[in-house]
């Protein structure tokens, strides 16, 4: 990047928030998507929205691309840097501005961690349900940009239920405040969610606010073994068509118990087909009754075990087997490509045996695990990015995985996110003008295509700019735009 | 010697980033660099030939504290420490650490020998007695700032003190080596005889090799792993010499690194050696760890104290040991526990880490301070030397009256109640070293 350019951005933030050493580039080359990489140009460390707004500005004067970046935990690429990029790094804007506990809104700053969050709103007896899986480092902003899920959904929802108002700088530099602490809003468009979800693509956050709920004041934890995933698919359905909303509705496939017991020794049963974990939370008279329900449902449904939490100790450790899933596939082979294709609840013990299917018509490790109760699954390939042949099996099974998601009416990606990693599959979900019609948003609010641009699908490559000037560059460039 | 760090160990890191918030480092400067996802990569890059290694790069491995904490949060069980000990123990045979020459001067030759080692504690102990009072004011403020970091020396060695064996009153239940060590020789000598007075008081006969010397953990953390070989080589052939059930380890730091013996001699032209070592690696136990093995005699008399516990990283994230050191202090009735938030967050004490890198060190001891200040208790109990003397440092600093002790010096002291009325007076090591002269 031309040495002009950097001692602009110098300008706007200051000297030492401006970052081009090697290392650090090479540092913040990656977020935690496997296999995507490449190196950014620069760091921008930016303190105000003011800053990120004359970044942006120069960025359209410039044409660079710029990408905002919370902790780098995303699963779909979504901070990864691209070619001629600087990162915009958010992760220092830690500082919780309010909590209001009589709206019941948290105004916070996008660099605030989910955990952090949780632990403070709690204080005040308040809670934030959304909890991904990299809550302890995850950031507020990249939850709200990539409308992040977790384990809560089913009965709670997940980020974008939580976002009231949003201030955002957009990739033009001008700076907006949308939505607001009214439960009932509908001047104009409805235009915070067209930006929740928005991958970093159509603008940066620098304020976010969220809806807080009471805290449920008591809650009962099991766990319950099948034979096969079809049982243990049948007792979600009994429960849901029982009116009970569990807070966490969980799966683990043989695989994957077999991993964790591998793992962690919680003395489970390894030739068990599947495991569910359940909780139940809310009025402590009303969590009992659900649990017996809920109990009694198990049974009915042939579960060869289940082990009911009767203290807070007890249920720490039933959910350690769902908790320990992640890591204990993980540790089985260097790679872990860990996805989220998601298909109406009804259809996850379909769509798990057919994976399992395809697990075994490519010889490949998949392990299943995941949200039973809201149908975001995760099959988790376990595999060596070194070994070439390989590499190639995993892809065409989940190739051949979200085609069969598409087909139950799921979708690609339950909550991580399209980003670089699943950018291909999109036109299969959607149709021509639907895609059409998203591209046009980005268009018109980034005319330039300076923001995260080549994130979620491809604009046509523009001609204006330098373009490539050797071969080796434009190998470089083709994965982006082609 | 092969100087190559291996791929497996890096590979089997996904970059997923659960280890940021538990570093330390990642948490001081907030940069993907200083985190261990973001040296693992750097390390990568230096291995595949992409990046040189740079004085950044050699800076950002000697940044970490080596605490470990992310080793225990990590999904993908990788060997963090082992992957940023090689970088630094490449970066030290390539002499690509600045740092190379005082490195060599402290390691070969301060701590050649147990005599040279004991000779400078005798010459600084002198020092703090006579000379101190009077240049204190006067020496540079920085030089004077690391000269309170060392702890006063003790009176008197544990090592000269103590004859090669020790035998318990009635039956001898187990046969135990044990390390003197050497900064827990020589300024806590105190707790050196507190372990063998509980040990003993087990039902121990103890060993103290008179040959031994110190374990090597501070050379191979900190890249001079030529000088941790010839140390722990000594140490093995001295500790071979005894048939033993145990060698038990007061210092978290000396009890993780003995652990590591036999890996360390795997490769060694010397079979024997290596077989010793592997066997010595099995049988070393980290005190607090063996006494919960034993079955430890419970006090049957009431103290009534409100005690918080720091772990050692070494100690928590390396050896795994968290609940015996709590089952020890929990055992002795009155004493109330309290819980210290982020007990398991280094001190920043870290090997020479606080004399290496004085500023960043405080920086991590004023949060480890704040915490254990709001426990509101009397005493801290932590079963490593440099925690020991970094927190003392740290509560000296914030004038708080507070005292450090090892969890084992505790129960020493209940033991002893029980046998006297004794009181409880003995709580100064030194004061209580000396009543044994």
């Amino acid at each position: 990047m031309d040495i002009k350019i950097i001692r602009r951005l110098e300008e706007i933030v200051g000297k030492g928030r401006v970052l081009t050493s090697i290392e650090n580039r090479i540092a913040y080359s990656y977020d935690a998507t496997p296999t995507f990489a490449s190196l950014p140009d620069a760091i921008v460390i930016p303190e105000t929205p003011e800053h990120v707004s004359q970044v942006l500005k120069l960025a359209n004067e410039e044409n660079f691309i710029v990408i905002p970046r919370g902790s780098g935990t995303g699963l779909s690429g979504g901070a990864v840097p691209l070619p001629n990029s600087v990162v915009l790094l958010m992760n220092r804007w830690r500082k919780i501005l309010e909590i209001d506990s009589e709206n019941l809104t948290a105004l916070v700053e996008p660099g605030v961690i989910t955990a952090q969050l949780h632990q403070e709103v709690e204080k005040y007896g308040l809670f934030y349900p959304p909890d991904p899986g990299s809550m302890t480092i995850s950031t507020i902003g990249g939850n709200v940009a990539e409308n992040a899920g977790g384990l809560r959904g089913l009965k709670y929802g997940v980020t974008k239920n939580y976002v009231l108002g949003l201030e955002v700088v957009l990739p033009t530099g001008e700076i907006i405040n949308v939505g607001g602490k009214n439960v009932k809003d509908v001047a104009g468009y409805n235009l915070k969610d067209v930006l929740i979800g928005s991958e970093g693509t159509l603008g940066v956050f620098t304020k976010i606010l969220l809806k807080l709920i009471p805290k449920p004041q008591a809650s009962k934890t099991m766990l319950a073994f099948f034979k096969s995933i079809r049982e243990a698919g049948k007792t979600v359905a009994d429960i849901i068509a029982n009116h009970i909303m569990p807070a966490t509705l969980e799966f683990l496939d043989n695989t994957t118990i077999k991993c964790v017991e591998d793992y962690a020794h919680l003395g489970l049963p390894v030739n068990a087909g599947a495991l569910l974990l359940i909780e139940v939370d809310g009025h402590p008279v009303q969590v009992e009754e659900e649990a017996e329900k809920i109990v009694k449902i198990c049974v009915k449904n042939n579960a060869t075990d289940y082990k009911l939490a009767k203290s807070e100790d007890e249920a720490l450790k039933l959910k350690t087997a769902r908790r320990a899933a992640f890591a204990a596939l993980a540790r089985v082979k260097p790679t872990t490509i860990l996805e989220d294709a998601t298909v109406p609840r009804s259809f996850v013990p379909e769509m798990v045996e057919k994976i399992q299917e395809i697990a075994g018509k490519y010889q490949i490790i998949i392990g299943n695990f995941g949200h039973a109760g809201d149908g975001n699954l995760h099959p988790t390939a376990l595999t060596d990015e070194r070994d070439k042949e390989e590499m190639k099996k995993v892809e065409m099974a989940f190739e051949e995985i979200f085609n069969y998601a598409i087909k139950l009416g799921g979708t690609i990606t339950g909550e991580h996110g399209v980003g670089l990693a699943k950018k291909r599959f999109l036109e299969k979900q959607f149709n021509k003008p639907a895609i059409e019609f998203m591209k046009n948003i980005k268009r018109v609010l980034d005319p330039n295509g300076i923001l995260n641009t080549g994130k979620i699908f491809d604009l046509k490559p523009r001609c204006e700019g330098r373009l490539p000037i050797s071969r080796e560059e434009i190998d470089k460039y083709s994965d982006l735009w082609v | 010697m092969d100087l190559k760090i291996p791929s497996e160990l890096i590979v089997q890191c996904m970059h997923c980033g659960m280890c940021l918030p538990v570093c330390p480092t990642y948490n001081l400067t907030l940069l993907e660099k200083s985190s261990p996802r973001g040296r693992i990569r750097l390390i990568k890059e230096v291995e595949d030939g992409n990046l040189p290694m740079t004085d950044d790069f050699v800076d950002e491995m000697y940044f970490c504290l080596d605490c470990q904490a992310c080793q225990s949060v990590c999904p993908a069980g990788v060997q963090y420490g082992k992957l940023v000990e090689s970088a630094r123990i490449k970066a030290f045979m390539l002499g690509k650490d600045k740092q190379v020459l005082i490195k060599k001067l402290i390691f070969r030759f301060v701590f050649a020998s147990n005599f040279v080692f004991k000779f400078f504690a005798r010459l600084m102990g002198l020092y703090q007695k006579t000379l101190r009072r009077f240049i204190y004011k006067i020496i540079p403020d920085r030089l004077r700032r690391i000269e309170e970091l060392a702890p006063m020396i003790s009176n008197k060695f544990s090592d000269e003190v103590l004859p090669e064996v020790l035998k318990p009153n009635g039956e001898v239940k187990y046969k135990v080596g044990f390390l003197t060590g050497c900064f827990m020789n020589v300024m806590y000598s105190g707790i050196n005889i507190d372990s063998i007075e509980v040990l003993l008081e087990n039902g121990c006969e103890v060993y103290i090799p008179k040959k031994q010397v110190c374990c090597g953990s501070v050379m191979a953390h900190y890249g001079d792993i030529e000088m941790a070989r010839r140390l722990a080589r000594k140490n093995v052939i001295e500790f071979s010499r005894y048939e033993l059930d145990a060698i038990v380890v007061n210092s978290a730091g000396c009890g993780a690194f003995m652990k590591e013996y036999g890996e360390l001699f795997k490769e060694d032209k010397d079979k024997t050696l290596s077989e010793k070592a592997e066997h010595i690696s099995k049988i070393v136990k980290d005190i607090n760890e063996f006494l919960c093995e034993i079955d430890f005699k419970k006090p049957e008399v009431e103290l009534d104290l409100k005690v918080t516990y720091h772990d050692a990283c070494h100690l928590a994230h390396t050896q795994k040991i968290t609940a015996q050191p709590r089952t020890l202090i929990k055992s002795i009735p009155g004493v109330k526990l309290v819980e210290l938030n982020e007990s398991t967050w280094c001190c920043g004490s870290a090997g020479i880490y606080n004399i290496l890198r004085y500023d960043d060190s405080m920086k991590i001891l004023d949060r480890k301070i704040k915490n254990i200040l709001e426990t509101k208790a009397e005493i801290v109990l932590t079963a490593n030397p440099g925690c020991h003397a970094q927190i003392e440092y740290g509560l000296k600093k914030a004038k708080a009256d507070i005292k450090v002790m090892h969890p084992v010096s505790l129960l020493n002291i209940a033991y002893k109640m029980m046998k006297s009325s004794g009181n409880f007076a003995v709580i100064n090591y030194n004061e209580a070293f000396k009543n044994r002269e």
